[in-house]
Parts: structure tokens; sequence; C-alpha cells
């Protein structure tokens, strides 16, 4: 495939949604650019008129590569891995990829919608009870569900999406104080994973935008 | 054949049985009920089957999955029939954006477990996270929609976009505002497999809400 243009990353270093972007690019081999949306600086990048076209959900990721803008992180994923080359991120078992998938999904859609930026500005002063109280509903969830079907990743013994959206809960987790310790499987995953050099330059603490007092 | 444990006004479970009548497949349903006896996706036994506790979840090929988005790109890499994706990763990535929009910026959002928490604002709530998604989807479907939200062959986009517009319209929102969404709304409310699946005519269904 020709390369033109490097795709770009509009995201944020902190954001766990650009982090699993990061992640997908850095497992592939692709470089890119970043162009950092601050979430918090002048009341939110994201809310400007100019990032609304990019993206008119005004949140982090946004991805302009091979002449379209694709948000939504696993979407953008997805379409790295339809058309690059390099190591799968998704297994080739019909019944693994859904396992993939369902992980993913509990994540995407269960865990961190409820306790991303926006969300939690919204709840208010209460909103360390409610990122815990979500982020612990999650991995309660999912801790049985990776006991089944964990090898030496989330899903057997090949990294996939599910390792790609896991990580960066953890991360949230963390965050949020959540006992991690708890849910000895997503530790023992989140502590294999860590390790890996895809995951490591792409790690929120060395980022082009990563504030001094948080670097690495 | 496949067992569907959903509930008859759950989004998620609508997409699902959308997805299996595109694909003419046919499937028993066990009603899980949201409301009665505190919520019968309570209990122990079902999260056996689903440790998160939501429906749907769906018994297929000797494998309990969960999460509507990994059932229907289940059903479709294993079945054959009409596709529930295109063929041109850029058709594709645009169809999953659109289903990532709602699957995971608006109902999530709206779901009952939220709204209980929500409590007394919860309809404002509700409607407020709706409103902000379909104000995003409506420039981002102007951009992709031919015939169907994705250029004319039905998709996953389309299976999304019905019941959250059914959502909408339970919270009062109105979805006159946003007129690409309400002309692919009316157009797939027409097809046979939006039909059959509606919420109006499920086995589960109350007597009261019955079409």
């Amino acid at each position: 495939m020709a390369t033109q243009t490097k795709p770009v990353l509009h995201g944020y270093f902190r954001s766990s949604c650009s982090w699993r972007v990061r992640i997908a690019f850095a497992l592939k081999g692709i470089e890119y650019d970043q162009v950092p949306v601050n979430l918090i600086k002048d009341g939110g990048q994201q809310l400007t008129d100019k990032f609304k076209t990019l993206n008119p959900m005004q949140q982090v990721p946004a991805v302009e590569i091979d002449g379209i803008t694709i948000s939504q992180s696993l979407a953008v994923i997805q379409y790295i891995e339809e058309t690059r080359p390099g190591p799968r991120l998704l297994p080739t078992d019909p019944k693994k990829r859904a396992q993939v998938r369902m992980i993913c999904d509990l994540i995407a859609s269960g865990i961190q919608p409820l306790q991303n930026l926006y969300v939690i500005q919204k709840i208010g002063a209460e909103k360390v009870q409610w990122a815990q109280h979500f982020i612990e509903r999650g991995f309660q969830a999912l801790e049985p569900i990776l006991k089944e079907t964990a090898g030496k990743y989330c899903v057997g013994d090949e990294i996939s999406m599910a390792d790609i959206c896991l990580v960066p809960q953890v991360y949230n987790a963390e965050r949020f104080k959540v006992d991690v310790g708890k849910y000895p499987t997503i530790k023992r995953l989140n502590q294999t994973l860590i390790e890996i050099e895809a995951f490591k330059v792409s790690h929120p603490s060395c980022q082009p935008d990563t504030p001094a007092d948080l670097r690495a």
C-alpha cells in the first residue's frame, strides 16, 4: 500500500481511548503524528468549533488516515487492522474474535463512558465514588470472564484488541484509587502487558503533550 | 439453535433481534425481565451467563456471548446471508464509528442501571445524553448516508440506530430536530426485519404495550 501522509492522531496524553489507538499503531509499527487536544486547558480544546469539524461528538481520539477522519477508538483500530499488515490485533477464530470484542465492549461501553471526563464533570461532587463504582462493577464482571478466556494475554496467548483496551482501563482504575489487586487475573494480565514495548512507548507518561510533572 | 436472553424493550437486545432477522436465523428467546422481582438480570443464575448482569446474552454454537455488537459481528462472520458490514474498509470504519457512537456514547448513559442511579433527575439526564449524541450523529450521517446510514446497503449502523431512536422517543426527545436520523429511521422501521423484532411484538411484551 502506497504511503502518503502519515496518520494524524488528535488525542490527549491521558485519554484512555487515545492510548488504545497509540498502542495499536505501536503494535503495527505504524508511524503517525500527534496533534494534542488538551481536555482541560482553555475550557477544553475538544469543544472548539475547529475540533468539532473533526469529530462532532467532541471527544478524543479522532484520527485522520488515508484521506478520511475516523472517531471512536475501536473503529479506528479495526480499520488499522483491516488495512495494515503486521501482528494481528484480532484472532482468526470467530469464537475467539467474539470473546475479544466482548471484552473490548465491556470496557468501551460498560466502563469507560461512565467514568470519562465529561460524565464525571456532570456528576460533580460525588465524581470519585461514581467512577469507582462503575470501574468496580465492570472489573467484577471482567475478572471471571478473563479467568475463562485468558492464557498469556486476555484471550489465549496472542495479544489482541482486548489487551489494548484493558491496560488503559487499569490505568484509569488506578487514577481513581480502585484496588486492582482484588482482580487477580486483571492484575496479572496488566503486569505482563505493561512491560511490552508497544504499551510502554504509548504510555501517558511519555507523550508529546505529557506535562513535565507527569513525565516518566 | 441460538438462544437470546433479552428483554422486549432493551435496545441492545433489539439490535440482536434485528441481526437475526436480517440473516434469516431462527432463534429462541428466554425473557429476562429487568424490572420484575427486583430485576431478573440480577439473579445468580443469569450472572453465570453474563457476569455484567446485562442483556442481551446469547448462547450460540456452544458458547455464550454478551455485548450486542460482539454477538452481531459473530453472526456476521459465521452465517451467510445479507452482509451486515460493507466490504470497503473505509465504509466499515464509518459503520463501526456510528455503531460505537450509539453503543458507547449514548446508550450506556441512559440505560436502566444508570438512570436508576441518577434518581430524580433521570429524564433530563437521559435526554441530555441522547440529544448530545444525536447532535453529533446528525452531521455524521448527513455525510455517510445514502438510502441507509452508510451508503445504500443496510448495515450494523442501521441496526444500532433504530433502537436508539425508539429510546429517544421514550424519553420525549424531539427526533424531528435531526432530519437525517428521522428520515433514516422512517425508512428502516418499514423493513420486515425491523418490524418483526420490534419491542411491541416480542414473547415478553406486556399486553398493554402490544401492537
